[in-house]
This record gives structure tokens, sequence and C-alpha cells, in this order.
């Protein structure tokens, strides 16, 4: 065998007699001779990184990995983990999806523009909106973005985005970064009790309101209750009613189109993705009559030349690869391959097993709050609300105490407060549920 | 040549249906009595396919059979940087210990911080800068964060700036970018040579000037001989330096951007270190800075205690976040895992051998390069043939044809980056097949291709009656 020239890469195949008779062909001596880098600015130093064997590197971080400790997560907060199943693995690690790019090429494309156009067609289901495109970074870039959007349409006039003052402050940093150049402004309106305080919102909302934000459920896991309302408060100040949620949350709670929601945007990696440290999928859909100003991808059917359906990515006209400094938004590449995964993930539950996971996390996450309410020192949940997967905890004694001992105990949850402990449950931790409120007997004991 | 991959049979019969062909099952939501929440929470109904685990397996086993990826063969997209995504570094990523919520304390996920803190220092090395962000989920998120340090830092220095300077042939995405972050653009028309054209650069730069966005070798393949006048130019005017990382590959190991004076990068992790495309994505772009911009960094990043654990912190002047979390962890593992295996040398020969592959692939083609030298990629034209219709023709021989019609100073542009993963022999077919097609009759590349899975997709169509789901076919479309 004549191996590639050792100590290179390990990824360039060239045997030393190819390279030789393609330098030949070239006429220079070496690879080097076919730079043209000035002196000045060339680096002939060392980087110091020591080359190891795919071994060595697996070990290396198998053993950094095992530094975290192992803790049973109750944990939410807009970054979910449901079961996945193997299926989404083996079939999204296809080599033929995972290593292709934008489908610049549909004619040879057709697979994966095809899984897009179906993960689309999903939240065009879910969400009651005819428009859904391929992805956005994550839900705080989609809301970002949505506000930009509303900024641009010419059916609002105002330039001021509306969020409760519950909003992450991850997501609200976001915004404020895309917002900045394009001169519009946030303010904040008031919760009651978990959920929206229509109150303070009507009082903040104007004719400088473009939009307003609300989230179902809530970043404290609550479910709003007064939806439609919030779309009136937006309607009537010609501004638009964007929608947070996820696509679990999608499956049962209500549908968006029908309490008036004009943009939905939010996390779809609750489906597909473990827990990943954040890493996202955003969503994001709108009425038609916004279609042209979407930011992102979109994917179409369309008709080959034999007259055969055949899907592409379409209406670019808005891209920046087209419109550059007047595009719809920025992204080029985007989370498309965790488009695929969502898809899959949410093909194999099906309408049954979607809305019976969603079903569960009303009720896990009832009579989990309900178990820890029964502790003295603790109450759950603080807001008398229904619940999706996650609530708020009261606590008697410092709660980042508490969730120091806890995590002696083998659990992480959210410190979201002096005397506030956040807790979320899905299918991935439920069957640690008894242990956890043990743990919070001990603790409070 | 007639490649298997990506096409798929003109029999009618064994087309992929969608999902929706194969079923629509009607989920009604029960009410208040046997479900957990009121109806006036909940929606009525879901319709959606309900398929079982072996039908969904063959649905999507045959969407990937038609699908081009680089395991299918070349993949020359000029500026993507299609390189083969190791195996291994899959793996890496599916460790369970790292699949962490971002939320965790710090003290519970020290693992994680470390491989943070080290790619910071490894990206930081690389490019020649002094501190590294990895939040940017992408090249473009990159390039907007990098902007925003900008903005920040002239604002801090009481400098109200206007304008951002890129030259015509630039990525979109740098245009897009510098207009969000609410900058007027300022394009500069390229030199005879392809290069920045000092005297028009010169009479760009002002002291409106934020910033110059540049790519370095441009993006046709070509090194800015001059970038160290332009740099004190822009420097001279209280300008800051961006660098576009996209082209990095053709450096690496062998010149860095921190060296020729840029104040601002980022990387392109997707690209340069080999993190798989993924269909689109995700990709990641990391932003490195010189130490004066370091304060401007967004929030988080991580540091070392003399202890030596790793702590989260937030920079004294932090922009704030440009993504919700940390940015796409799975594919910064990834990275991390690609630049430990290769090293030193490993970098050193991937530049080298992209660069061979580039002007090895230009010396076999019967096209015109306008401009050199170039590369790890070069810019062909087809002169009076379309450049789209070659390309299509090129899909019959089994290739992935390059990026067309971009740059749009070479007129009918193929941009194209073999990247230095493919072999000579692999190099020569692909050159056949560029010779073949650029040498067919205009009917035979007008009615291109023949041999895929779909022929010759018609844009207009798509785009005059969107249909963008299932919901908006005709029942016999
Ligand atoms: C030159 C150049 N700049 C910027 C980008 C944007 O990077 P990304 O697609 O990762 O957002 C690209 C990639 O497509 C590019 O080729």
């Amino acid at each position: 065998m004549t191996a590639h020239i050792p100590d290179g890469s390990p990824f360039a195949p060239h045997t030393t007699a190819d390279t030789k008779s393609m330098l030949e062909a070239l006429e220079v001596d070496t690879e080097a001779d076919l730079f043209d880098i000035p002196a000045d600015v060339a680096f002939d130093g060392e980087l110091g990184i020591d080359a190891q064997s795919e071994r060595a590197v697996r070990t290396e971080l198998a053993e950094m990995f095992s530094q975290n400790d192992s803790l049973t997560e109750f944990m939410g907060r807009g970054h979910y983990s449901t079961y996945v199943p193997s299926i989404v693995d083996h079939l999204a690690d296809r080599a033929e999806f995972i290593t292709s790019y934008t489908q610049y090429q549909p004619e040879i494309t057709q697979g994966f523009l095809q899984a897009l156009f179906e993960y689309q067609s999903m939240l065009v289901e879910l969400t009651g909106l005819p428009v859904a495109n391929c992805s956005m970074y994550d839900a705080a870039t989609a809301l970002a973005e949505a506000t930009l959007l509303a900024g641009r349409v010419r059916s609002t006039t105002g330039d001021t985005v509306l969020v409760p003052e519950t909003l992450r402050a991850g997501k609200r940093a976001v915004l404020e970064n895309y917002v900045d150049g394009s001169g519009m402004q946030i303010e904040t309106y008031g919760m009651d009790d978990g959920n929206a305080d229509l109150d303070s919102l009507r009082a903040i909302a104007g004719e400088e309101t473009a939009a307003v934000y609300a989230e179902n459920p809530t970043v404290r896991g609550t479910i709003e209750e007064s939806l439609s309302a919030i779309a009136d408060v937006a309607h009537d100040n010609e501004g638009l009613f964007v929608l947070g949620t996820d696509l679990l949350a999608l499956s049962l709670l209500s549908e968006p189109a029908s309490v008036g929601a004009d943009v939905v945007v939010g996390e779809a990696d609750v489906l597909g993705l473990p827990t990943s440290n954040g890493m996202g999928l955003g969503i994001f859909a709108t009425k038609e009559t916004f279609l042209r100003q979407v930011p992102g991808r979109l994917v179409g059917a369309s008709e080959d030349a034999d007259d055969r359906r055949a899907y592409t990515l379409t209406l670019q006209t808005r891209e920046q690869h087209i419109r550059k400094e007047r595009a719809t938004s920025n992204i080029c590449t985007n989370q498309a391959w965790v488009a695929l995964r969502a898809a899959i993930h949410a093909a194999w539950l099906g309408p049954e097993g979607l809305v019976s996971l969603a079903e569960d996390s009303v009720r896990n996450a009832q009579s989990l709050a309900a178990e820890i309410d029964e502790i003295t020192g603790y109450k759950a949940p603080v807001h008398d609300r229904h619940h999706f997967r996650e609530f708020v905890v009261h606590t008697e004694q410092p709660a980042a105490a508490i969730a120091g001992e806890l995590a002696s105990e083998g659990f992480a949850v959210h410190v979201v407060g002096e005397h506030e402990l956040q807790v979320c449950i899905t299918d991935v931790n439920e069957s640690a549920a008894d242990e956890l409120v043990a743990a919070f007997e001990e603790v409070a004991a | 040549m007639i490649h298997d991959q990506a096409r798929y049979t003109h029999d009618e019969t064994k087309r992929e249906p969608l999902l929706s062909e194969k079923d629509q099952t009607t989920v009604e939501i029960d009410d208040d009595d046997d479900g957990p929440l009121p109806a006036d929470l909940t929606r009525d109904s879901v319709t959606l396919p309900s398929l079982s685990e072996p039908e969904i397996a063959r649905h999507y086993t045959r969407l990937s059979q038609m699908n081009w990826s680089i395991e299918s063969g070349p993949y020359p997209l000029g500026s993507c940087t299609m390189k083969y995504n190791p195996k291994f570094t899959e793996d890496v990523a599916a460790d369970p210990n790292a699949a962490i919520h971002p939320d965790r304390a710090a003290e519970t996920v020290q693992g994680n911080l470390e491989l943070r803190y080290r790619l910071q220092e490894y990206l930081g090395t690389i490019g020649g800068m002094d501190a590294v962000t990895l939040q940017p989920p992408a090249g473009a998120a990159g390039e907007f964060t990098g902007i925003l340090i900008a903005k920040a830092y002239h604002e801090h220095h009481g400098n109200d700036r206007s304008e951002v300077i890129i030259p015509a042939s630039a990525h979109g995405t740098n245009f897009a970018t510098a207009s969000m972050a609410g900058y007027d653009v300022v394009e500069l028309p390229p030199g005879d040579d392809g290069r920045v054209d000092l005297e028009a650069l010169e009479a760009a730069v002002s002291e409106d000037t934020a910033a110059l966005m540049l790519t370095n070798p441009n993006t046709i393949g070509l090194f800015e001989r001059d970038i160290v006048e332009i740099a004190e130019m822009v420097h001279d005017a209280g300008g800051l330096l961006y660098y576009d990382g996209a082209n990095l590959n053709a450096l690496l190991g062998r010149a860095r951007p921190g060296d020729m004076g840029f104040d601002i990068m980022h990387y392109n992790v997707h690209k340069t270190f080999a993190t798989p495309h993924g269909g689109g994505g995700p990709g990641a772009g990391p932003v490195g800075v010189v130490s004066e911009l370091e304060s401007y960094l967004p929030t988080p990043q991580v540091k070392q205690t003399d202890s030596g654990t790793y702590e989260e912190f937030e920079p004294e002047r932090s922009i704030g976040k440009v993504h919700g979390f940390t940015g796409n962890w799975l594919v910064l593992i990834k990275t991390y895992a690609y630049i430990a295996r290769l090293g030193d040398e490993g970098l050193l020969d991937a530049s080298a051998k992209a660069v061979l592959n580039a002007n090895y692939l230009a010396s076999q083609l019967d096209l015109e390069i306008p401009y050199g030298p170039f590369h790890h990629e070069f810019a062909a034209t087809s002169g009076d043939r379309d450049a789209a219709d070659v390309a299509k023709r090129m899909l019959d021989f089994g290739v992935h044809p390059p990026t067309t019609k971009w740059p749009e100073m070479v007129p009918e542009a193929m941009l194209t980056e073999p990247t230095e993963i493919e072999t000579k022999r692999s190099l020569d077919s692909l050159a056949e097949a560029f010779n073949r097609a650029y040498a067919d009759t205009d009917e035979a590349i007008e009615s291109a291709p023949s041999r895929t899975a779909a022929t010759r997709i018609d844009q207009a169509s798509a785009a005059r009656n969107p249909r963008l789901s299932w919901h908006a076919l005709e029942p016999d479309e």
C-alpha cells in the first residue's frame, strides 16, 4: 500500500507518487511554491498543537467529559430533553444527509429537500399558519427575526416590541442585539401569577407597537390563558402577535392560528435532539401575507422537465446571496440537519405519540408539583395555573442552598429566585421523579 | 459514468411519496373529562402521518439515496470547503457525558468548560487572535457578532461611525450583516487584478468607516498582497479590519489574520475544520479578536482559574449575546476533535493539499481562469456558455458542480474548491466532467441533467406559485 504522506492530514489522500506527479504537472518543486503570501505576513512559527491518533483524541475527550458531574437533570427553561429514539441517529447520520450542504443543485438533492418540505409541512399543521421556513438558529434568534419582520412589514407602523418581564435573559440579550441596528425598541409588560398581565400589556401598547410577544407555555411553565386577548392588543394597535412555543406544546395547546398569531417562533429541538448544552432549532412560521418578508430558506414544490413533482429552495430573492444588504436576514448556514432530526422523531411518534407525550407533560408536571408541595418547606407550583412540563417551587430555605444540596444528592434543577427553584419533567427523567421527591424531602429535613 | 447515488428511477411508481401520502391520521384531543386540560386551552385535533418504524426507516433511507453528499463523490462547491467529515468526530460528540443542560452550575460541568476553554485557545492560536468566543451559530452570525463588537468599540470611544466597506466580490452575508447592524454599506469595486484596489479603498475610507470586511484569500482565491497597506489605511482612519474566515483553509499554519493586521475574525468551522454541513447546517462561527477588543466579546466567556478549574465570566463591556445559550455545542466538540487529530503537521498539510488540488485541477481544465495565482479555489469562466447550464450538465457526469455565477467579477463564474480530500484520480475525473460539459452542445447543456433524481427543475414555477407544504399541493400534484 502506498500510504499518504506520513505526518500529514489523515484526510488528505495523496500518495507520495501522486503528489510528485501533480507538482510536476504544475512545474513547481513543493506545495509551498504555489502560495502567494508576502513574507512579511507569512507565519513560520509553530501553533504548538500535537497531532494525535483517533484513539488518543477519543480518550482525551472521554476523560474531559467525565469531569462533568453526573447529575440527573430536571431542567428546561427553553432547552428540553425528550427521549430520542435510536432511529433518529441512525437515519440522520446517514452520510448522504449529514455530509451534504444547502441544496443549490436540487436535481441531486431531492432527498433532503423533501425531508425539509415535510418538516415545514409538520409545522404548518401544528401552527395552523401556511408558511414555515426550514430553520432558524434557535428560539432567541427566531424571536429577533420575527421582531425585525414586524418592523419591516407595511401593515405595522410602530417600532416597538412588547415582551414579558419574565423573558429569559439570554433571549432578551439576543433580541437587543438584533433590534439595535434597526432602530426598534423593546418594552416590557408585567406578568400576573405566571401569565401575561393584560392590564400591564394594554397600558404600554399603543401606536408605536410593532409586535407583542408572548409565550405558551411561559418560561415558568404555565399555560397561557389569554392568547386571543393578547392577540387583540397587538392587532388593535396594528401590531403583530408573535407567539413563542415548541413542537411538543404545539401538539396539544391551542393552535396558534386560531388564537390570532401572526408569527410563531420557538424551539423545535424538543424533538430529535438530546440535551445539547443549548444547541437549538428555531421555528419560524407565519401568514401568507408576510411570505416575502420571511428570513431564511424555504423549500417549495415545483415540477421537473418531465413534469414530475420536484422540490427546490424557493423565493430566494429574499436572501442574502441575491438581495445582499436588502435581504430579509443575513442567515445562510442554518440548522437543517436538526430539522431533519426533529422531523424523523415527529414521524416516529406520529400524531398519537405527540399528543400523548404532550398530555404527559401536563400530567407529570402537575403530579410532581403536588408531591413536592406535600413536603414541609416547599410550595409547588408557585403559580395557580396549568403547567406544561415544568413549574416553579417556592422554598423556605434559600433556593441556591437547596439546589446545592440536591446536587449532592445527584439532581440538577434551576435556581430562578432567592426562594425559587424550577423543575422540569419529561419522559427522560420521569423514572427518577420519586427519587427527586425523596431528595427534596431529605434536603428539607 | 452514471452514478446511482442521488438518482432515482424514472419509473413513476418508484417515486418516494410524501409521508402525508402514505398516511394521514387525525387524533382528536380529549375534552375536559379525559384530557388533562380544559378544552379552551387545547387545540381540537392533530392530523399527521402515523407510520411504523420500518416504514419510516425505508422512507428516509430512500430519501437519502436521492441526495448527493461528500461521501457520494466530488463536491467542489467554491467558498463552501466541502471536506470529508471524519467519522470519529460524530462518536465523540455523542458522548452522553457531554450532553449537559446549559444552565448547570459551572462547578458541575468542568469537562464541558475545559473543552470550551481549550477550543478558545486553539482557535486563537490558529488565527493569531488574543481571545475567542464560540457562541455564534454560523459564519453569518460570527460576522454579526464581529460587527457589533466594532460598533460597541466605536461607541465606547465616542465615535459615531456609519459605514462598513465591503468589496463587491464579497459574500452576500457580509452586506446583509452590515445592514442588520445598522450600517450603510460602501461597496468597493475590484481592481484590475481581482484584488482590492488601493485607490478605490483610499476613496472609500473616511472617518465614517467603522470597518472593512475582507476575506483573504479573497472569494476567487487570490491573496490580498497589499494587506499590510490595507490594514494601515483602515486603521489610520480609525476603522477596524474584519476577517471573513470562509477561506481560512488556504492559510492553515502558513499565515494568520492576526498577523496581517485584522482586528476581528470569524472562523467557519464547518468549512475549515471539517464539521459536517448537515444539508445546510448546523455550523458554527466562533469569533476571534485582538486584545483591545476582548472586553466586548459576548457573554459568557470561559477562563481558567489559578487553581486550574474553569469558570464562566461576562467580559466587562460585553455586547451581550448572539445565541440564546452558548451556540452549536455539538459542532464545537467536532471542531475540537478535528484540530486535535490533525495538529500542526496535519493543518499545514491540509492547506498544502487544498492548494495543490485546486491548482492541479485548474491545470487540467479547458476553461479560462482569468485571475491568479489562486490558492484553495479558483474562478473559471464558461465564457459564452451559461455557467448554470454547464453545471447542470456536470451533474450527468457524476460530480457536484462548482458554485456558479458568483463572484460576479468573473463573468459566468464557476467557483471551484476541490479541498484537500480529493485524490489525483478523482481530480482527473472531475476535470473530465468539466471539460465534457463545457464542450457539449447547447442543446445538451440546456436540457441537462437527465441522469439525476429529478430532471431540470422549474425555479420560476416554484416561486410564482409557492407550494410550501403538503397542505398546499393539489391532490393530483
Ligand atoms: C465567503 C463567505 N463568507 C461568509 C459565509 C457565511 O457563512 P455561514 O454560511 O456559515 O453563515 C460564507 C458561506 O457560505 C462564505 O462563503
